[in-house]
């Protein structure tokens, strides 16, 4: 064990107070300095924070952005989602494979760069897309894919790589990404002009319960998806026993074909931080955390900074705005490439230095959450919509949108649309009117909600954006007539086998005996039958497993058999000698060989 | 006909087989003991090695399958079973998983053949041969549970399933009544 080695672990996990739940920054920050984190890196940070070393080895192995095997000093990741795979993913990795002389998955010989894969990176609306290290590269040619290889080689760094820097912030020094915003419709409450302060200003002028309550009048419910009420969940944990209480801000959004809070986070992040100090002021808390998935990295220094400045401006900090005691300030987490931990209890694990799995329910986050304190854990938009509502005011909001879906919604829309982007528009809008919007009106299918949405057709396009009918944390990927449908259907089912966590049986073993299904149909080898198995098992794992990841992993399936029942009948067969994954000749090619004579009952 | 034997000749048929399997499935059949002349009462048997009817006379209800498919011989069986009859049924674990023949399935068949005749620490065989009649059906490279062969409606598990498992189904499939196995008849420890 080099003592050099000794040296950088020891500096990384001072640098957070040897404290054990900072263990994903740990971790990250070795990852990022040694190129991988090592058995004896292990056992030195386990020693060092005081804990076992198969704590430190769980985080490690768990996320798709850390590794105990060394990589390249440069790691290139395209994005491997469907969207990039309709628009030219295959290019660009054979590109790449031939450029460097290596497959997936393998490093250079010189140690200077590793190609990998990652799900979505929420670049969809500029596919295809990948990461160099932090840095992300969108709408790639061939030619930009050979190019940046070859700066690599001419030892340019990651962040020195040429690029077309992107509109809004994406160009500003901090951001400096070749990262397009697509904000294609600026609607009233996100992305309305903004005056720094006066929501926060408006709030602490109010008691805390008049706070939850303008909340609640407004009607709003969480913008990630599952669309509780946020004002419920913030009277939870305000009233939750403990002697300090979270916020936490989830901007994980790691659903594919989202990237809506890419834009918010990129262009609001002020209504951001002004909304997560109400939501601290409202309930209790003195500390917010910003749980920043790792593809975004790239956002970091923004973010820091805009943090900064909000602490300059005494929107964080001691005696914010002058109201003596109310102290907030916020932290940003990073995560390391997990999709499960867009999961609140999750992203609680992931925050808290563990693995990413989820938490059994009850206790709720609102009542033992981050480190077992009451934890408010909310979506980048809905803070955003509560800094609104305490700037504009309840009935202000409560007018937009639909009677049960108040406010508008972020969709994220990508696919065979002419205008991919991000919208804000209310709530009560159709699918029919968003594709106009979008420049899709020839499409086939929809897949609302990422892939634990549904996938729905034409004949239901008249449905309406809103809670209670096409409910959505605002991803739509768009399908024209010319895609396979079930083939999309089969990349959503390989994406949640890869995602699970693995810590229940349902969602570990049954996602895999649902794609092995599915895959038996489309090679021809299903019977009738077969559709009724995937939708009992289907509904068994929905029914059974712990969190939302295995409680919707199904629904690529079932919405597609129940939406678009004509592909499956279309594959299957009935009244067949044998089942269709059997083959008698293959089952007899051996003993015929051994036995040098012919079936008697099964000639070939 | 009198009223008598239209009765009789209208009663449902039944066939049973053993295919890989230790028979032990059929011995808990004939542990329902009286009450098989009940059954008799309900259905008929087809082809069974209850009566030794070789092949079937007709269409029959139900067929009842022992032991999973290790040669092609269990196939063609299976097959026929599917041919005549309407329902099928995996009785016990052999059937339904493969079961203890099933534990050859991680073995090349070549390794199989040679431990069985060659090499084994209790064989005897001088002339070195492993049988190869042209009688013997070929074996499959692995043995396989029935449901992997042809469709099987229903899986009765079990090893075996005991009589009164196996007659509440009978009875309740016959009778066309919803099928009611309490805990104690599908408690396997």
């Amino acid at each position: 064990m080099s003592e050099n080695l000794e040296t950088v672990v020891k500096t990384v996990c001072e640098g957070t107070g040897n404290d054990k739940n900072r263990m994903m920054d740990i971790v990250r920050e070795l990852q990022e300095i040694l190129g991988g984190v090592s058995d004896d890196a292990m056992d030195l940070i386990a020693t060092q924070v005081g804990t076992h070393r198969v704590e430190v080895e769980s985080v490690v192995s768990f996320y798709a952005f850390l590794s105990k095997n060394q990589k390249g000093k440069t790691v290139i990741r395209l994005c491997d989602d469907i969207i990039d795979r309709m628009f030219g993913f295959e290019r660009i990795k054979q590109t790449f494979c031939d450029a460097l002389g290596i497959e997936l998955g393998e490093t250079t010989p010189d140690n200077l760069i590793t190609l990998e894969t990652t799900p979505c990176i929420g670049m969809c609306d500029q596919a295809p897309a990948i990461m160099v290290n932090d840095e992300i590269f969108t709408e790639l040619s061939r030619d930009g894919a050979v190019e940046i290889v070859e700066q690599l080689r001419a030892g340019l760094a990651p962040e020195r790589l040429r690029r077309r820097l992107g509109d809004g912030n994406n160009s500003s020094p901090l951001v400096s990404a070749g990262v397009s915003n697509n904000l294609r419709k600026r609607g009233e409450v996100i992305f309305a002009p903004l005056e720094c302060g006066r929501a926060l200003k408006k709030a602490i002028a109010m008691s805390p319960n008049e706070v939850i309550r303008d909340v609640k009048t407004a009607r709003l419910r969480g913008r990630g998806g599952a669309g509780f009420p946020t004002g419920m969940k913030w009277d939870f944990t305000r009233s939750a026993n403990g002697e300090r209480k979270y916020v936490v801000c989830n901007a994980d959004e790691g659903e594919p074909g989202t990237f809506k809070d890419r834009v918010v986070l990129t262009e609001r992040p002020e209504l951001l931080i002004e909304g997560m100090a109400i939501a601290g002021y409202a309930i209790g808390a003195q500390e917010g955390l910003i749980y920043l998935r790792a593809e975004y990295a790239y956002l970091r220094p923004f973010l820091e900074d805009t943090l900064q400045k909000a602490r300059n401006m005494n929107m964080l900090g001691v005696d914010v705005l002058g109201k003596p005691g109310f102290n907030f300030d916020i932290r940003i987490q990073m995560g390391a490439g997990a999709y499960v931990c867009g999961e609140e209890t999750a992203l609680i694990s992931s925050c808290e230095g563990l693995r990413g799995d989820p938490k059994n329910r009850p206790p709720f986050p609102a009542q033992k959450g981050y480190l077992g304190y009451p934890t408010s854990v909310n979506n980048v938009e809905t803070f955003c919509c509560v800094a609104r509502i305490l700037d504009q005011g309840a009935g202000w909001f409560s007018q937009i949108g639909s009677k049960g879906s108040t406010g508008t919604k972020l969709l994220s829309i990508s696919g065979d649309i002419r205008r991919p982007g991000v919208y804000e528009v209310p709530f009560g809008i159709s699918m029919k009117e968003v594709l106009e919007l979008a420049g899709g009106e020839g499409a086939a299918a929809v897949q609302v909600g990422g892939p634990s949405g549904q996938l729905i057709g034409p004949d239901m396009f008249d449905r309406i954006i809103c809670y209670d009918d096409l409910a959505t944390g605002g991803a739509l990927m768009v399908f024209g007539p010319h895609r396979d449908l079930l083939k999309v259907v089969e990349y959503f089912m390989d994406f949640f086998i890869e995602e699970s966590c693995g810590y229940c049986t349902p969602c570990r073993v049954g996602n895999v005996l649902l794609k092995n299904r599915l895959d038996e149909i489309l090679h021809g080898k299903g019977e009738p039958l077969d559709l009724t198995y995937l939708e009992e098992l289907g509904n068994s794992v929905k029914a059974t497993s712990r969190c939302g990841l295995g409680q919707t992993s199904p629904n690529p399936i079932l919405s597609s058999l129940k939406n678009f029942p004509g592909l499956y009948h279309a594959l299957v067969k009935a009244n067949q000698p044998f089942q269709p994954t059997f083959d008698i000749q293959k089952a007899l090619g051996e003993a015929k060989e051994i036995a040098g004579r012919p079936s008697m009952h099964f000639a070939e | 006909m009198t009223k008598e034997q239209n009765r009789i000749m209208a009663k449902p048929k039944v066939a049973t087989t053993s295919l890989a399997g230790c028979f032990g499935c059929h011995m808990s059949i004939l542990d329902i003991d009286e009450r098989i002349l009940q059954l008799i009462e309900l259905i008929e048997f087809d082809k069974s090695p209850i009566n030794d009817i070789k092949e079937f006379t007709g269409e029959c209800l139900v067929g009842i399958v022992e032991g999973g498919c290790a040669n092609e011989e269990n196939v063609r069986v299976l097959q026929d079973f599917r041919k005549h009859c309407k329902i099928l049924i995996s009785l016990g674990d052999c059937a339904i998983n493969g079961g203890l023949p099933a534990m050859r399935n991680t073995i090349p068949l070549k390794e199989c053949l040679d431990e069985a005749y060659l090499n084994g620490p209790s064989v005897y065989n001088p002339s070195g041969q492993i049988p190869n009649d042209p009688e013997i059906p070929l074996l499959l490279d692995k043995v396989y549970p029935c449901h992997e062969v042809v469709k099987m409606d229903y899986h009765l598990p079990g090893c075996p399933p005991s009589a009164d498992t196996i007659w509440q189904t009978l009875v309740a499939l016959l009778t066309d009544a919803p099928l009611e196995l309490p805990y104690e008849l599908i408690k396997y420890d």
